[in-house]
């Protein structure tokens, strides 16, 4: 069943994924891009990532797609006009590093990471189903809390400089006069 | 189990972001091609964390934390570059060339 789901929401991505980058208008692309988002975010639970997948819809498909749609429909750029595309030179190099490039990342993923995958090994601390097993003892949060709050409590803290920062930056960069 | 199939997965979303950012010229939807790019990342992230434990969901945190501030300051840009050029299409911003 899982494979089933996972493969139908796969196809949901690739091909709202595809929508987003040839669709002319911008409005259209956000919203084929929310597509993604939400199937990306299926996926995220088939994969074990609960929270994250929560995450996902509200940051991704809540906040940052709603700025993007503001944006859009301030600058009134949801109209009908000439295509943004490149000619058709510019198309072909598209095609051609868009395929090199899942090639490049196919050879990667076959030979580096797949390699002894589903087994316990040096590269792979966990066995297979532990990560499920964790988060049912543990909680859905409780798993992502402890190195969140222990391990990687300083990049945490960093983060929260950086929101501060980009906030500053998006006031001064977006208004007129200061 | 997942894994392959997810990371495939990944690399193809990533490859039509790639693909976006060289197809397009209006800058909002070659930014949302960035974002794109950036969910095709977190994806493996999170296949991967199946196996080598929860950091990887972390990471993906931390992921989504700068995406968010970089699509704060990214739109603010645009907003300044239009208010400049009237546009934005890239096409439009050639003040750099002699």
């Amino acid at each position: 069943m899982i494979p089933l789901f996972f493969w139908s929401f796969a196809g949901l991505a690739v091909l709202a994924a595809l929508l987003c980058v040839t669709r002319k208008s911008a409005v259209a692309s956000a919203l084929w891009l929310v597509v993604t988002m939400f199937s990306l975010a299926a996926i995220y639970v088939l994969l074990d990532a609960q929270f994250i997948a929560a995450i996902q819809i509200l940051v991704y498909a809540g906040a940052i797609m709603v700025l993007f749609l503001f944006v859009i429909m301030l600058l009134n750029l949801g109209q009908r006009g000439p295509t943004d595309m490149r000619g058709w030179v510019g198309r072909g190099v598209a095609l051609l590093m868009g395929a090199g490039l899942v090639l490049q990342l196919g050879v990667i993923a076959r030979l580096v990471l797949a390699e002894g995958f589903g087994r316990q090994t040096a590269a792979y601390p966990l066995p297979v189903g532990e990560l499920a097993r964790l988060q049912q003892a543990r909680g859905a949060i409780g798993m992502l809390a402890d190195p969140l709050f222990r391990q990687y409590l300083i990049p945490f803290e960093v983060t929260s400089v950086l929101l501060l920062a980009a906030i500053v930056g998006a006031v001064v960069l977006a208004k007129r006069k200061i | 189990m997942l894994l392959g199939p997810a990371l495939g997965l990944s690399a193809v979303l990533f490859a039509i972001g790639v693909g976006g950012v060289l197809l397009r010229r209006n800058a909002i939807v070659i930014f949302m091609c960035v974002e794109l790019m950036l969910n095709a990342v977190n994806l493996s992230f999170i296949a991967l964390a199946q196996q080598i434990g929860p950091e990887g969901q972390v990471i993906v945190f931390f992921v989504m934390a700068v995406a968010a501030a970089e699509a704060a300051v990214g739109l603010a840009v645009i907003l300044a570059v239009y208010r400049h050029q009237e546009s934005v299409n890239l096409q439009d911003l050639n003040l750099l060339r002699g």
